[in-house]
């Protein structure tokens, strides 16, 4: 018998939330034939994306990874989805539904509802089906919405790309079911323990670029219906009695320009961003004008096949 | 937290953030006992409820609330549209907060029967359960079938929350009985600490503060004993097991086993044993992508390489030397059942473990588990949310601890093979060594060699259908042509068998399926003997068409969906079977009170409606030729 060695190192909770995900990854690489990793470009996706690299060092993914661009996202996110791609020599795809394009979709004009859901619910089964991939990670978190906390890890949808929140499978250890029917497939989310604090921690930690939109700037912004949406390009046409007006202002989530509001801040490091939201009093998610349309407005979505 | 600006605070505030343990915890009980009243008052009062979600909550209270003009705190984990609209939790719900001492992962649990499979998913992965009692109604059915299942699946640490204390006037006497009722029942269930703690959810008493309405109370706040309990046992002691989970190889140059420690610590240079084939190896490197580690240990996921080219894939397991995992194929397990569809021994599953996938079979059924009174009791099959005590077989020897030694690697789950539902959780207690003593006697001559004496090639051909539909006919027709072109071959007929082999069994579904397995088994001797093999049964279900499948080998077996319609063959009735079982005289008739599972991929399809016998002879023998079945 040879000697042991010591043993007494203990793991911390971002080490151990960081093994549960990179287990999840290796789980899905080894069960499904065509895997794919949903990539949104905010903060949630590049600690996925971090972690997709650490799971199979030194190899590279053995998957994809797909945006699906409504053509509204903020320029600078697009700026930053391109160049993240060509630094770390991933496969990326991008989807955009075109039909929805050529109606001319639009927030302004159709509002968050029919905009969110054309562009990204519809943009995303498009992908998905046109494709064939059979298995979709996300970068979702149970604590950032009430239907988001009763999903499971390994989120079984039909081949209409729909969620039974009713009759999930049981998610027992960390034995996971990844048996699909052809059409079928299941969104993975291998963050789904961690809070908003975990993931600034984290990318402190381990040094992770974010888009730079959650830093602190001078941005043209306008107020509308109580929220600081920022004029990133000319489709946003100004009401009458609204001015564009530069503030110091940063952000806490990503999405399409119209749908998000910035908040005043002078946070423009990562530490500050740390601190601010440790005594924030709102949620992230209340920046976010596609979960307000009504309660339960996000189950109603994920049924329909949102991420 | 006002002082958090300043750089040197914010990293003492995140050093100790690092620092802090993770413990997991679910809450459970009867209904409305106010498991969701606890984990919102718990959010409250640790102050994880922004604004925004406080203003949601009120307009939430108003429209669904249950507590009059005041918040429902049920509401802020009750998410499903359902939920709110039954005031019931329906799933387990996960929730996350933090003091300075601890993180807190609660799974919030339903306590309706009919949801207890979600109760053993949240109890699955906590180390600690909060079992509520209402202080008016003490303990109830589904206190002890929690407590038990709590138990059943490892947790060692028990908070009894003695709830609604406010309801019975603080009352200490009240307290008392339901501690001392609560310890007697649950004294055989093993259970390190059991801790009871009186309190009222709605009104924070004894959650966060100590309650000024219960002087005589002396132990802690609810809060302070899930900042202080000493859960974690040494899993870093324990002899090191590392479930293969992928094998990464970017190039020839490199090939390392990707998995998480699932107990104990490895360090480089360490000897390691592959379970399964039991070859030695050392460990050469631990990479991961900050760099190699010198040594890891128990829930780290890292690569490992190893000195030489030993054979290891996905399934296995690198583990101690000196302590290893049992490896077999046989095994008695803990059985928790979760689906509608009944547990049938016979039947065959596919069993998964963390990283392996087998198929598998419930051998036997040794009792079930009355969950109220822990009594063992006979039965033959399991019905949903029913525990029971199982004997399994593998068709491949798996890797396993017992799940009293280790959560991670004596654990598993069972699939049903056509709907790819999760049906069932087990725990394995221990291997089963029976197998050992009967070896499979190696013969000289073997089924190559007699069908090459035939001059064919063996199969299976089964055909299913409805009573009535045609199959022994046509069967009976292809083995006379058979015959007559100096085939051998042999029919196993359903009704013939039941008048020997089978005269034991009746027509339940369990009898049905060990009616088709003990067929199955004999078409694989003849088939190992090199007949043309003939089976007629109506075999209605599809597990057991796929167990007799499975039982040979590929391209071996052929199934023949003879495919008659219900009201063609109860015309028929050739036996006046159809007449009898539509008056009710006859139980369990296929098609009548017991379901015909139709193939939905048959190798062969014989639509018989508006053919003759004849005709369809031929069609099944340019099927078969087709097919590869007949040269």
């Amino acid at each position: 018998m040879q000697p042991r060695t010591d043993t007494s190192q203990h793991l911390s909770h971002l080490k151990r939330l960081e093994a549960e995900a990179i287990h999840i990854f290796r789980e899905v690489a080894a069960n499904f034939e065509k895997p794919v990793m949903l990539y949104s470009i905010g903060k949630d996706s590049s600690v996925l994306l971090h972690l997709a690299m650490k799971a199979f060092y030194p190899a590279k993914p053995p998957f994809p990874f797909l945006h699906v661009d409504t053509t509204w996202k903020f320029q600078e996110m697009v700026a930053f989805r391109d160049e993240t791609a060509k630094r770390l020599g991933i496969d990326l795809l991008v989807h955009i539904n075109q039909d929805g394009v050529d109606r001319g979709i639009s927030p302004f004009e159709h509002g968050s509802n029919i905009h969110t859901h054309e562009m990204k619910t519809v943009g995303l089964r498009q992908a998905l089906d046109k494709y064939g991939f059979d298995a979709a990670f996300g970068g979702a978190r149970r604590d950032e919405e009430k239907s988001r906390a009763k999903e499971r890890i390994f989120s079984f949808r039909n081949a209409q790309h729909g969620w039974d929140p009713k009759n999930q499978r049981p998610e027992m250890w960390k034995i996971y079911n990844t048996r699909v029917s052809k059409g079928e497939s299941i969104r993975v989310f291998p963050i789904s323990n961690w809070t908003e604090l975990d993931i600034w921690q984290y990318i402190l930690l381990e040094d992770i670029p974010i888009v730079p939109l959650y830093f602190a700037k001078t941005r043209p912004v306008v107020e509308r219906d109580g929220m600081l949406i920022m004029k990133d390009d000319d489709r946003m046409q100004l009401e009458a009695g609204e001015t564009v007006e530069q503030k110091l202002v940063r952000f806490r989530t990503l999405g399409c320009y119209p749908l998000t509001g910035a908040i005043e801040s002078d946070a423009d490091t990562l530490e500050a961003i740390v601190s601010e939201m440790l005594t924030a009093r709102t949620s992230e998610r209340q920046g976010r004008l596609i979960d307000k349309d009504e309660s339960g407005s996000m189950e109603k979505k994920k049924r329909e096949g949102y991420f | 937290m006002n002082n958090l600006q300043t750089p040197d605070t914010l990293k003492t505030f995140l050093a100790e953030q690092e620092q802090k343990t993770l413990l997991r915890f679910l809450t459970c009980g009867s209904v409305d006992d106010g498991k969701s009243t606890l984990i919102g008052r718990l959010l409250y009062d640790t102050k994880l409820i922004y604004e925004d979600q406080l203003a949601a909550l009120e307009s939430d209270s108003r429209k669904w609330g249950t507590v009059g003009e005041e918040i429902d705190f049920a509401l802020l984990v009750d998410g499903l549209e359902a939920e709110r609209e039954q005031g019931i939790t329906i799933d387990v719900a996960y929730r996350f907060f933090s003091t300075s001492k601890r993180k807190f992962i609660v799974a919030d649990t339903p306590g309706h029967v009919q949801y207890t499979r979600n109760m053993a998913t949240g109890a699955s992965t906590a180390d600690l359960a909060i079992v509520l009692v209402d202080a008016r109604n003490g303990i109830l059915t589904q206190t002890k079938r929690h407590t038990f299942i709590a138990s059943l699946l490892g947790i060692r640490h028990i908070v009894v929350a003695i709830n609604k204390i406010d309801l019975v006037d603080y009352d200490q006497n009240a307290f008392e009985r339901i501690t001392e009722e609560f310890k007697a029942f649950s004294a055989e269930l093993g259970f390190d600490t059991i801790t009871p703690i009186p309190l009222s959810a709605r009104f924070g008493d004894n959650v966060t503060e100590l309650s000024p309405h219960m002087g005589w109370y002396d132990g802690p706040t609810l809060l302070g004993h899930l900042e202080t309990v000493d859960f974690e046992s040494d899993h870093s002691s324990a002899p090191f097991r590392f479930p293969v989970q992928y094998v990464v190889r970017p190039n020839l140059d490199f090939r390392g086993f990707a998995g998480t420690v699932a107990a104990g610590s490895v360090a480089v240079g360490d000897s390691i044993v592959v379970a399964k084939s039991g070859k030695s190896s050392k460990v050469s490197r631990i990479v991961t992508m900050d760099g190699d580690l010198q040594n890891a240990v128990e829930g780290q996921a890292v690569t490992i390489v190893l000195d030489d080219e030993v054979e290891v894939s996905r399934g296995n397991m690198l583990v101690a030397p000196e302590e290893r995992p049992h490896v077999a194929d046989q095994f008695a397990a803990n059985l928790v059942w979760f689906s509608e569809d009944p547990m049938i021994p016979g039947r065959q599953y596919i069993l998964r473990t963390e990283t392996d996938s087998v198929s598998a079979s419930i051998t036997a059924l040794r009792h079930r588990i009355d969950v109220n009174s822990f009594a063992h009791e006979a039965a033959t099959c399991l019905d949903m949310n029913e525990v029971g005590y199982c004997h399994l077989s593998t068709q491949a020897p798996l890797a396993f601890d017992a799940y009293a030694d280790n959560r991670a690697t004596g654990a598993f789950v069972l699939i049903d093979r056509v709907t790819n539902a999760t049906v069932g959780a087990g725990m394995i207690t221990h291997p089963l060594r029976r197998a050992s003593n009967v070896h499979w006697q190696a013969l000289d001559v073997d089924k190559k060699s007699r069908s090459e004496q035939k001059g064919q090639k063996p199969a299976v051909l089964w055909f299913t259908g409805l009573s009535g539909s045609g199959k022994s006919t046509i069967a009976n027709l292809l083995e006379k042509r058979l015959l007559a072109e100096g085939r051998h071959s042999y029919i196993l007929d359903g009704d013939n068998v039941r008048h020997g082999l089978n005269r034991d069994l009746g027509f339940t579904e369990e009898d049905r399926v060990e009616n088709i397995r003990r067929v199955g088994e004999v078409a694989r001797l003849m088939v190992d003997a090199g007949l043309l093999t003939l089976v007629s049964f109506i075999s209605p279900f599809r597990a057991e068409r796929q167990l007799a499948r499975d039982m040979v080998e590929d391209g071996e077996f052929f199934e023949i969906f003879v495919d008659t319609p219900f009201e063609e063959c109860a015309k028929r009735d050739p036996k006046g079977l159809y007449a009898k079982a539509l008056r009710g005289e006859i139980k369990n008739f296929t098609g009548v009170d017991s379901p015909y599972e139709v193939p939905e991929n048959p190798d062969i399809h014989l639509k018989t409606l508006g053919k003759s016998a004849e005709e369809l002879l031929d069609e099944l023998i340019e099927a078969l030729k087709q097919k590869g079945a007949l040269s």
